[in-house]
């Protein structure tokens, strides 16, 4: 019998998990843990969850005994200390080496750290796993100043959460807008406006110098202008690094991510990786996304693949989406912005309902949505089906884009 | 512990026992019910847990909010009458058997 081992047990290592049984996949499969938590979804962290509408049981991937009945081996609370690939082993921390035929690397990331004196305070909080919501919700409660150090996704999340709270948190964003990394222009000032008229008090162009504190528990931020900032809570949104040091130890391609080919294998042939920790090709180049979409997605590649439903050489072929809920702002996003070139607005800026449609060379490569969600749609439909409107087609507000049909070549 | 019945495009139907407080869309994502794939794990991101509420209970459920209405304009499936997005269906004792039906389309 074929033994596939995943390690990490986030979206898409449980995804991978299921889409095998799915599958009819007979395989003996193994998912490997290092949390305590049985797996959970990570989106309501920093929202539900955080402000303590939802528990952590409601947000379970699978039912409690649906591991169990699916003859899934969970083991939570390991670490996998190294991959054997001679042997076709994981050594688990403390436990007997794990044989595979077939290993998927579902590592994730972890969030970057503030290069700056003071990081190590207690008070300075990160947000991506169950334990550090639990920290940083308990933290909230009891919190008077509260400054978080990125306005990416994560930074305004909780930024609207600490809102919702009856907090004014103070946002610090080195660059000029808000959303730099992945938003259009056009989208950043929408959403920068709806954070300023709900009593955020958003600082861009400003870094952190320093964090001040008194008895190991921070007290205050230096900024980048030094001025000094009160906090006794500081959420810091910048960033995650993704968990490839044991791909790169086992000597497999690494590079800012585990390197896959476009059917998702590492060099070693044996070996995948999925989700944040990948970095595969897509358009251009080789790009790693940190979204549920995309690690559900190279999940269920990888398990058709082992599964044999798909040829063994198939590539992975979804067009990313990614969404984030800030308040009652929903932004949508799909394709992959990255080197786009020209950005056409469809919809109202002024009315905070609109999309911005985005090209690369001619070629519409990304849709921004704000409160959008039929141009989101529309958006999706275009990518999938490789339509290729016109920049002109996307201006005209009379043309209905999804009439526009799939471009020769 | 409320029942809630899927009944899939080919007629089959898949009970499942809910928890109380928890929504149409979560039970059949923990129970493996095939049509309701909930991309966006509940938050009104996706319209990928689209679903019919059985005319006999129709009712049952309070109406759609605005923001579902919205949703609800870009599913993949026909949006009936009775079309709700099931993350927004949050089931109590006093629901028990509530049936819903899977779109053909989602499935």
């Amino acid at each position: 019998m074929t033994r596939v081992v995943v390690v990490g047990a986030g979206h898409g290592g449980v995804a991978t998990a299921q889409a095998l049984r799915a599958a009819g996949s007979t395989a003996h499969v193994t998912l490997v843990s290092a949390e305590d938590e049985p797996p959970y979804e990570r989106p309501p962290l920093s929202k539900d969850v955080l402000l303590g509408k939802a528990s952590m049981d409601s947000v379970r991937l699978r039912a409690a005994g649906w591991y169990d009945d699916n003859g899934v081996d969970l083991l939570l609370g390991t670490r996998v200390a190294a991959i054997d690939r001679e042997a076709r082993a994981v050594h688990l921390d403390g436990g007997a080496p794990l044989p595979y035929d077939a290993l998927v690397l579902a590592t994730g990331g972890r969030p970057r750290p503030l290069p700056c004196p003071g990081s190590g305070l207690a008070g300075v909080c990160s947000l991506l796993t169950s334990e550090h919501c639990r920290d940083l919700r308990s933290r909230l409660a009891g919190a008077r100043d509260v400054v978080i150090v990125g306005a990416g996704f994560i930074g305004l999340e909780v930024a609207s959460a600490a809102v919702a709270l009856g907090l004014r948190p103070v946002v610090l964003e080195l660059v000029d807008r808000v959303l730099a990394r992945g938003a259009a222009a056009e989208v950043s000032r929408a959403v920068a406006s709806y954070h300023l008229s709900r009593g955020v008090d958003l600082r861009l162009g400003t870094g952190v110098r320093q964090l001040l504190g008194t008895e190991e528990r921070v007290t205050g931020v230096v900024t980048s202008t030094g001025e000094v900032l009160p906090a006794d809570l500081v959420l810091v949104g910048v960033g995650s690094s993704p968990n490839d040091g044991l791909a790169a130890e086992a000597g497999l391609h690494c590079q800012d991510g585990v390197v896959v080919d476009a059917g998702l294998r590492t060099t070693d042939p044996r070996i995948s990786a999925i989700g944040d920790c990948a970095r595969f090709p897509l358009g251009h180049g080789l790009v790693r996304l940190e979204s549920v979409q995309n690690a559900v997605d190279q999940g269920k590649h990888v398990a058709a693949r082992l599964a044999g439903t798909v040829r063994a050489d198939a590539p992975y072929l979804a067009v990313p989406w990614f969404w984030s809920n800030q308040g009652g702002l929903r932004f949508q996003a799909v394709g992959v912005a990255e080197g786009s070139d020209h950005e056409v607005v469809r919809g109202d800026p002024e009315a905070g309902r609109f999309s911005v449609f985005r090209f690369r060379r001619d070629r519409l490569v990304c849709v921004d949505s704000v409160n959008d969600a039929a141009g989101h749609r529309t958006g999706r439909r275009l990518l999938a089906n490789r339509a290729h409107p016109t920049l002109d087609q996307v201006a005209d507000p009379s043309v209905d884009l999804r009439t526009v049909g799939r471009a020769p070549g | 512990m409320p029942r809630i019945v899927y009944v899939l495009p080919d007629g089959t139907r898949r009970e499942v026992d809910a928890a109380a407080g928890t929504s149409v869309m979560k039970n059949a994502v923990l129970n493996d019910v095939p049509g309701i794939t909930a991309e966006c794990g509940g938050s009104l991101m996706c319209a990928t847990c689209h679903v019919y509420v059985d005319p006999a209970d129709a009712g049952r459920f309070p109406p759609r909010a605005d923001d579902e209405e919205e949703m609800l304009e870009v599913t993949e499936a026909e949006v009936r009458e009775t079309s709700r997005l099931s993350c927004q269906l949050t089931v109590d004792d006093t629901l028990d058997g509530i049936t819903v039906h899977v779109p053909e389309e989602d499935a």
